[in-house]
């Protein structure tokens, strides 16, 4: 929205945080996104003046600060958020894009769509209820796509009169839960998205709390170490041959840098071929580059001509991906045709489209315990296990801990065309 | 150890440039909708950076409603020369004079609505299997809800209920025979990302986006230009304005706003202390609360 009084020397210095809502049906995450637009000044009259109608119209009796994110018909009619909403706000410290995300169990996938590519993920509680399955199984997921800040908001504090046990007792609950999972980053802060309270400015009702606002969180927060600077992976999009008079004997490889540092002179090898050569150098469009990294878009140009086309890697020659056919993945399930345990599915992994097979399924995690559960092996919608895959070809991949995009696959129904499932590969 | 460190538009530049290389890897004839406004200037741009140094591999469309600003198709002309680019266009007169679609009547009557079957015909005959479009997701609330690859049935339709997950950066573009898709690389822009980027690269706009002095008449607070395809009601008369435009549009329902504005400088501080969403100038988007989503489900842009 508004990216007001930010200098343009200023602007353009800026970093990007991505972050995303998560929490159950009705906990607030809709209005605590209009309440930090709000706050943070980035909500236009023509906006406001609109949601002031819808709220009169609906007779909520105060503004609804939900109504900025839940943009459909049928959101604003019945209350809920059904797909994600993205809403962008800056502050002089940094550029925000935020993913509103829905609550309600059965829209999980449209939750996994906005958490998949965020830095941080605020997960809401209601005060009054404490934490629900809803609340371990959104946390669990952004931990699985390993989103390493995490930050608990118990919110309505307005409803518990601003208590300080309410807000313990929730801590206490959720620390339980979350020692078992894979965020190395997890603040809470006590709130009330409706008046306000710890979102953008720091309440008064709630002396007992001396930690900082969730804005000053979302400000401060370290991302930048999350991507990976040290293992070198450039998946081919595309073969750039012009053909033209002027670059008559181009050729070039266009694709985003997942993963390391790529320089000139740099020895390469190119998979699945195996060949080696070095880099000759890096482009864009705009000047040639001494060094590439993520997630810059670039041209590499290579010393010799050897065969690479799209879906091929091209990765440092003394640091190599895992090359293999049979591959074990944690598995979101986002459909609601079960998982088909030796079913065939179109596979899409970095550049590559190649088909696989569901070859086991190992276990199905008990969401509320992180239990396996070994006993029904039925995956459906918005479940989670792990499976054995094999693919009817080798795949270059990492540990999806050690890189989010080449660590990542979606399986998709070979006669829908609909992506069915998320996969996180282990080994 | 220094930082690596890219700056929030470079991102947004990067991954802008990522989708629209996988698009044209996985589809057969895709196709750039190009308006001649600030954001189908930077779809082109950005388009250039994709696939340099070769040339841009599909052709740009226009859906010409023929009620645009003369110095925006003018732009338009100038720009495909210089990029070298094939344009097609496709008028809305020729679907009125095919008896596709009638014109609207009354004195709010415009031709917004009437491009979406010339643009789904247009698609369908020339089997374009994904259309590029310059849309951002801050621009609208049903805008806000799409995917950067979103699903289009055999007529063309969207449905935002039932939207496909999009995890990661895999974008899944399988689909069957006469579905399509549309995709929006620069989802993730607001318009100040789009000022700064048009000052950072030094790209050439229409004029009308800078301050000039214009006939204009007030139609319940829509300023709209002196033109043929408006006519001032009873109580309505035009009065010399300095104005500029924030969107481009038709002549019809894309209002000016009082402006001074005459350099990129002065219109990004502009920008930045704006109060109302640039779409607020826009008569069409005003017509219902669901306007947007409405157009959109039936396949408009
Ligand atoms: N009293 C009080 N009510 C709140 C607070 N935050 C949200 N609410 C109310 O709780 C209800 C649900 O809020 P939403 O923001 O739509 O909830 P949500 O988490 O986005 O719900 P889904 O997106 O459907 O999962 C609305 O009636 C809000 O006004 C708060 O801090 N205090
Ligand atoms: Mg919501």
């Amino acid at each position: 929205m508004s990216d007001n009084h930010i200098s343009s020397e200023k602007y353009l210095n800026m970093d990007l945080m991505r972050f995303t809502t998560a929490g159950s049906v009705d906990d607030g995450k809709s209005t605590l996104i209009g309440r930090l637009l709000y706050d943070s000044k980035a909500i236009f009259q023509d906006q406001m003046e609109a949601i002031e109608k819808t709220s009169e119209k609906m007779g909520d009796g105060y503004v609804n600060l939900a109504l900025l994110t839940d943009g459909l018909r049928a959101e604003r009619e019945q209350g809920i958020t059904i797909d994600v909403a993205y809403r962008y706000f800056a502050t002089p410290k940094r550029k925000f894009i935020i993913a509103d995300t829905p609550g309600h169990i059965q829209y999980t996938r449209n939750m996994v769509t906005g958490a998949s590519t965020a830095n941080l993920a605020i997960v809401l509680v209601d005060a009054r209820h404490g934490v629900v399955e809803q609340t371990n199984r959104h946390a669990f997921i952004a931990s699985l796509l390993q989103i390493k800040h995490l930050v608990l908001c118990v919110n309505k504090m307005d409803l518990v009169d601003y208590t300080q046990e309410a807000f313990n007792k929730i801590v206490d609950d959720f620390e339980t839960f979350s020692h078992k999972l894979d965020i190395p980053d997890i603040h809470y802060i006590p709130i009330s998205a409706l008046k306000g309270d710890n979102v953008v400015t720091k309440s008064e009702k709630m002396p007992w709390y001396d930690g900082s606002t969730l804005l000053y969180v979302l400000e401060n927060v370290h991302i930048a170490s999350d991507m990976n600077y040290v293992d070198c992976r450039f998946p081919v999009q595309r073969v750039i041959r012009p053909q033209s008079d002027e670059h008559h004997d181009f050729r070039g490889y266009a694709g985003r840098i997942e993963g390391g540092v790529f320089k000139p002179g740099d020895e390469i090898m190119a998979l699945p071929s195996g060949f080696t050569t070095t880099i000759e150098s890096i482009r864009t469009m705009d000047q040639e580059l001494a060094e590439a990294f993520p997630p810059m878009s670039v041209v590499m140009t290579l010393n010799d001509e050897i065969d690479i086309s799209r879906g091929d890697m091209i990765v440092r020659t003394n640091n190599q991906p895992h090359v293999n056919q049979d591959i074990d993945l944690m598995v979101c399930w986002l459909n609601d045709k079960p998982l088909n345990l030796r079913g065939k599915y179109t596979l899409k992994h970095t550049t590559q489209d190649l088909r696989c097979i569901v070859k086991d399924i190992r276990y199905k995690v008990n969401i509320n315990t992180l239990h396996r559960i070994e006993d029904d092996l039925q995956l459906g919608l918005n479940d989670i296990g792990r499976i054995s895959i094999r693919t009817t070809k080798p795949l270059f991949y990492d540990n999806y801990r050690r890189n989010r995009t080449t660590g990542s696959v979606i399986l998709v129904d070979e006669f829908t065309n609909e992506t069915v499932g998320a996969g996180m590969i282990l080994t | 150890m220094h930082s690596y460190n890219l700056t929030h538009l470079k991102q947004l530049e990067s991954e802008a440039i990522f989708i629209m290389r996988e698009i044209a890897s996985q589809f057969e004839r895709p196709v750039l909708l190009f308006s001649g406004g600030k954001d189908s200037i930077i779809m082109v741009r950005l388009a250039q950076k994709a696939f340099w140094p070769a040339k841009i591999p599909f052709p740009l469309m226009h859906i010409d409603t023929e009620h645009n600003f003369p110095e925006t198709i003018a732009f338009r002309d100038k720009m495909v020369d210089e990029v070298g680019a094939r344009l097609i266009v496709r008028s809305v007169q020729d679907s009125i004079n095919q008896g596709r679609v009638a014109e609207e009547r009354g004195a709010n009557a415009s031709r917004n609505n009437l491009q979406t079957t010339t643009l789904l015909d247009a698609l369908e005959e020339h089997q374009f299997d994904a259309a590029f479009g310059g849309a951002r997701r801050d621009e609208e609330k049903a805008r806000a809800k799409e995917r950067f690859l979103s699903h289009r049935d055999e007529f063309g339709q969207w449905d935002p209920k039932n939207q496909r997950p999009e995890l990661w950066n895999l974008l899944n573009g399988k689909k069957l025979p006469g579905e399509h898709f549309r995709v929006f690389p620069i989802s993730n822009w607001t318009e100040m990302d789009v000022w700064q980027y048009i000052a950072l690269e030094n790209l050439e706009i229409p004029s009308i986006y800078f301050s000039h002095s214009r006939k204009v008449l007030d139609r319940n607070g829509i300023l709209l230009a002196k033109c043929d395809f408006v006519s001032p009601l009873e109580n309505e008369s035009y009065t010399d304005r300095v104005v500029r435009f924030r969107t481009v549009g038709d002549m019809t329902c894309t209002g000016a706003v009082e402006s001074n504005a005459g350099t990129l400088e002065a219109i990004i501080q502009e920008v930045a202390s704006a109060l109302v969403t640039e779409r607020g100038a826009r008569a069409d988007d005003k017509r219902s609360e669901a306007a947007m989503e409405d157009r959109k489900k039936e396949g408009y842009f």
